[in-house]
């Protein structure tokens, strides 16, 4: 057909794919390999078959990690997304009706900006901030209020309780305005002649959001969703810088991204901690197909 | 919020209630009334605590960057009592943020040209080109966007180990090329799949080699998408924190900005340097407030764009 097309495409693609092979698909492959194996990184690794995810199963530290990842996936998403869909509604109709087009609050540009920079920083930046606000005495933010005041200091790192809460806090404070924007878009393209016609029959700013807002707004949820849930599955940075020694205290924050550093450049178990990684695979696999399961329904056509 | 639009919208919006007249009509229209303004100020007291959660920490770590050691325990909440910019002055070189923040400059620059560079070229043959085993590389690499990279971490050490790129900047932005092909090459093929053929065609009859083609005619079609990727590419490599760990853990003089200013927290509880570390995180904060602010829009359309895909 056309002329020297063959070279060209393959004069494009080589580098790109050589990188990706080398670099992405043959350490995946690898992992897989390797956690059946008994690997310590010194002598060659011999072949133990499924005796790594058979220990993990008495591991408590990976069970730790593992409910852990059960509340930041329940937790995560829901607090974010209920913050940020309150926000995004005020933002976007909360304000007067304008010529009929729904306006949002005094302020809307303002606020959508302010809201918007945590996610520009690194999270292990973040981790470092707030290290410095959750300080247990009165050099930390919050605790020199509360012990100006006579209060006794939040140890919000150290007490085992609350560790967990404080990082997910963290992860809140960063992920609001990434999900205001999303949804903020979501709602700008809900045709204002809908708000208006609900509006003439009476319905009210609450019956306007749950029965016209969050509706038309559901595959943008599902997205969050998922996107959250897969940080949640993450969450390497923040555990390994903000908590007390990685994970703790008494690993309290643990997560297994954190277990998997842990184990193969700190204690060399090479093959643990791929097995470890393909726990962690298959369950970050299950939530994401089990999201698009469950909350598949009918998208309405506006 | 102009004028203008206020006094066209009173017609329409006035108007049918004032017809229809009842007085049933009116009453729930004042009800609704009071409704707004009890929403929109519960509203704007939810939003003003909000903006001050963000702004309050980053301003608090601004003023202390100025303090010293005793003024940070003694009175957290004031201003300081001169501006010490010798804070700067450590942090700048006896802690090595300097360095670290280069070191990230390079890093994330080569990394970025490097994905972008590699992602549009294959984005381009993949989403215009029809050949054998097109649909294989294609979801080849979008597979990429499924997996977590902690999966890969081992094997990964040491495949970087073994090509000698252990504690280079070289092996660092090999991986971030590679790691971010997925997400680049999927978002431009869709775009490339959306730009018309026409052109292409007009190139190819004046006797434009596809390369040139590429080049001149259709990346400079498809900049809006590169420009989105592209923020979504160097705010993600300049966030980065647990590839550089791996990768560099042994040439400090090497380490990034993340790696960096996370080392200098843990030290700084050793060495009691408190103002340090904040003038560091000062630092690390200030320069992405501005870019921020010069290209808040972009920003905010390219971080968004994978999920809106």
């Amino acid at each position: 057909m056309r002329h020297g097309k063959y070279p060209f495409v393959v004069g494009f693609l080589a580098a790109p794919v050589t990188l990706y092979l080398v670099f992405v698909i043959a350490p995946y492959a690898q992992a897989f390999q390797i956690s059946m194996t008994d690997w310590r990184g010194l002598s060659a690794p011999n072949w133990v078959g499924l005796d790594n995810f058979r220990r993990l199963l008495d591991d408590a530290d990976f069970w730790k990690a593992v409910q852990h990842h059960g509340v930041l996936l329940l937790a995560l998403p829901l607090i974010t997304i209920v913050i940020a869909l309150f926000f995004a509604f005020l933002l976007n109709v909360g304000g007067k009706s304008i010529g009929g087009q729904r306006q949002g609050v005094w302020g809307a540009k303002f606020y959508r900006v302010v809201f918007f920079f945590p996610q520009v920083l690194a999270v292990a930046i973040i981790a470092v901030l707030f290290q410095m606000v959750y300080r247990p005495n009165e050099s930390g933010l919050i605790n020199g209020v509360l012990m100006k005041i006579g209060l006794d200091p939040i140890l919000f790192l150290i007490n085992p309780n609350l560790a967990l809460w404080s990082i997910i806090g963290v992860l809140v404070w960063q992920a609001v305005g990434f999900y205001v924007v999303l949804f903020s878009a979501g709602m700008a393209s809900i045709p204002g002649e809908i708000y208006e016609a609900a509006e003439m029959d009476g319905a009210t700013r609450v019956t306007l959001f749950f029965r016209v807002t969050l509706p038309l707004l559901w595959d943008t949820l599902q997205v969050a969703w998922v996107y959250l849930g897969i940080a949640a599955f993450d969450a390497f940075a923040i555990v390994a810088v903000l908590s007390v020694d990685g994970g703790g205290p008494d690993g309290a924050t643990t997560v297994l991204a954190m277990e998997i550093y842990r184990n193969a450049f700190v204690y060399s178990k090479y093959g643990y901690a791929s097995a470890m990684g393909v726990a962690l695979f298959f369950l970050t696999i299950t939530f994401a197909a089990l999201t698009l399961r469950l909350t598949k329904r009918e998208s309405v056509e506006y | 919020m102009n004028p203008q639009t206020i006094v066209k919208s009173s017609a329409p919006v006035g108007a049918p209630g004032r017809a229809a007249g009842p007085a049933g009509h009116r009453r729930s229209r004042s009800n609704r009334r009071a409704e707004v303004r009890l929403f929109s100020r519960l509203g704007h007291v939810a939003l003003a605590v909000w903006a001050v959660i963000v702004i309050v920490p980053i301003l608090w770590t601004f003023l202390a960057a100025f303090k010293n050691t005793t003024e940070i325990f003694s009175s957290p909440w004031t201003l300081p009592a001169e501006l010490r910019w010798e804070n700067f002055g450590r942090a700048w070189t006896k802690a090595n943020v300097g360095r670290y923040f280069l070191n990230s400059v390079i890093v994330v620059g080569f990394g970025t040209f490097g994905t972008m560079l590699l992602g549009s070229m294959a984005a381009y043959v993949l989403a215009r080109y029809k050949f054998w085993g097109n649909r294989f590389i294609y979801y080849l690499f979008v597979s990429g966007l499924a997996f977590p990279v902690f999966l890969a971490l081992v094997p990964l050490f040491f495949v970087v180990k073994n090509l000698g790129l252990l504690d280079t900047h070289t092996g660092v932005v090999l991986v971030y090329i590679a790691y971010s092909l997925p997400f680049t090459i999927f978002f431009l093929a869709a775009f490339f799949k959306t730009l018309p053929s026409s052109v292409a065609e007009a190139g190819m009859i004046d006797g434009c080699s596809h390369t040139r083609l590429f080049f001149r005619v259709m990346l400079p079609m498809a900049k809006p998408g590169l420009i989105s990727v592209a923020i979504f590419n160097i705010i993600g490599q300049w966030a980065q924190y647990q590839l550089p760990l791996v990768l560099l853990s042994n040439a400090k003089e090497k380490w990034v900005l993340t790696q960096g200013i996370a080392d200098i927290s843990v030290n700084a509880g050793y060495e009691a340097d408190w103002s340090g570390l904040f003038a560091a995180l000062t630092i690390a904060i200030l320069p992405m407030i501005i870019v921020y602010a010069v290209f808040q829009r972009q920003i905010q359309s390219g971080l968004t764009s994978g999920a809106v895909k």
